[in-house]
């Protein structure tokens, strides 16, 4: 059986705080610049030259993106085969102690919702845990900015409300959210399984790739045409005005009760990190 | 129009300022959010002194990312100034005329403005590192205890922001998409 020190663990989680931090993945930068180029309304494309011209800023000067470093989530794959040495958990909360600290970000977590002390270290980060075959370990990490992260919404529809119910509490969701969550934002959307199931959906669909769609062709006609729809409401780039309200829309979706249509909308910002590595 | 704009601003600065004008903002401001802006309303209400003088002053709803040694501050872009509606109105009461942060605000602050003389700026959302590079200096006020929202004093140099709701009560975050779609649906 393989093993796997709790060192190693640590030390990539560190290093993948830090490089999501400073530096998009490759789909959200192309979305971005295909968004410059689509985006009809002057000032709405003085805005998107605006955010390229950030990221070239925090890659010169080793900076984040986003002074919001986001509440670390934290996404891993974990074989059943593998032997872990040490504490998994505890590896994954000194990963993110160690590259909040090295690189420089910031500790935005407080240790209770309502007293309301920061942590200084920004941990506990959170953590999903899925078992699956083989002897390795995929590690994602997703800072979660909060200004996006508030904009976000759960209903439980009635299955009578079906797809039209779905499409219009996308489109509320994001209308509400309007320059708030700093747009172009990208959705992530669940649609099924249970009250908590249907946020995790929505979350981990904002790990899914920009230029790519579901497997499932019902779902990837859902995917273009809702972004299609959001793109008309108008509210731009910054909140402005302009065509780009949304750079991409990912759908996740489960199984779920015969008296029940779970529906939730996570919101990110432009800034929609994500890092990944293997162990 | 565009503006270059000194620290203090003066009412007359402030008067003229329009929803969608752009201004490059020179001078001092004070980084204050969530909970600076509970305790500067403690401070208020125990009629104690404020950590900084609330007329002339800028407010800047930030909270920077630490600085590496080699730097002057982190990234230092705006956070999301709806969460200091309820507070706002008391702020501007007291003094304060101008803002900086991003995204709407409450009808009860677009009056506030309005009926104060007041004007509330835009920076650039989700673009720290670009803002970062406006800043000179920063210094620790109070209430370092507070972290990332720590009252911090900077001084920055054309910083580029836009208005979004001027001394008229105009609100560009309405009238901006509304100009857009009637362009768009005029086509």
């Amino acid at each position: 059986m393989r093993t796997l020190d709790e060192k190693k663990i640590s030390e990539l989680v560190a290093r993948l705080c830090i490089q999501a931090n400073r530096q998009l993945p490759e789909d959200v930068i192309r979305a971005l610049e295909a968004a410059e180029r689509a985006e009809p309304w002057p000032s709405a494309q003085q805005s998107l030259s605006l955010l390229r011209e950030n990221l070239d800023a925090a890659r010169q000067r080793c900076l984040p993106i986003c002074q919001d470093t986001g509440f670390t989530c934290v996404f891993a794959r974990l074989g059943q085969d593998l032997h872990i040495l040490g504490n998994f958990y505890e590896a994954i909360q000194e990963g993110v102690r160690q590259g909040y600290q090295r690189g420089f970000l910031r500790k935005s977590v407080v240790s209770d919702p309502l007293r309301r002390i920061n942590t200084d270290d920004n941990t506990p980060a959170a953590v999903h845990v899925e078992l699956v075959p083989g002897d390795q370990l995929h590690i994602t990490v997703l800072p979660k900015g909060f200004g996006s992260e508030n904009m976000s919404r759960l209903a439980m529809l009635k299955p009578a409300d079906g797809l039209e119910g779905v499409r219009r509490f996308v489109l509320e969701t994001v209308r509400a959210a309007g320059a708030n969550p700093c747009p172009p934002i990208v959705v992530g959307l669940g649609i099924g399984g249970t009250f908590d199931q249907v946020a995790a959906l929505a979350k981990q669909a904002l790990l899914l790739p920009l230029d790519q769609s579901n497997p499932d062709p019902f779902y990837a006609a859902l995917e273009a045409e809702l972004l299609r729809e959001i793109n008309q409401l108008g509210i731009g780039p910054q909140g402005f005005g302009g065509q780009i309200t949304a750079l991409g829309l990912r759908i996740l979706t489960l199984p779920t009760h015969v008296a029940g249509l779970p529906v939730a909308v996570n919101i990110s910002c432009h800034v929609c990190r994500r890092a990944s590595g293997i162990l | 129009m565009e503006y270059r704009l000194h620290t203090p601003l003066a009412q007359q600065e402030i008067l003229r300022l329009r929803a969608g004008d752009r201004v490059l903002l020179t001078g001092t401001v004070y980084t204050a959010r969530d909970a600076a802006h509970q305790r500067l309303i403690a401070c208020l209400d125990q009629g104690a002194p404020l950590p900084f003088p609330l007329s002339d002053s800028v407010i800047y709803y930030a909270g920077p990312t630490p600085e590496a040694p080699d730097q002057v501050i982190g990234s230092a872009g705006p956070t999301t100034s709806g969460r200091m509606d309820s507070y706002t109105p008391r702020l501007l009461e007291q003094g304060l005329r101008v803002m900086i942060g991003k995204g709407d605000r409450s009808p009860a602050v677009r009056e506030s403005i309005r009926r104060w003389g007041a004007v509330y700026l835009a920076a650039p959302g989700g673009a720290g590192a670009l803002l970062a590079a406006c800043v000179e200096n920063v210094r620790l006020i109070c209430w370092e205890d507070l972290g990332c929202e720590a009252i911090r004093e900077l001084q920055v140099r054309d910083m580029p922001l836009l208005v979004a709701i001027d001394s008229e009560g105009q609100d560009l975050y309405t009238e901006g998409p509304a100009a857009y779609l009637s362009h768009r649906d005029e086509k």
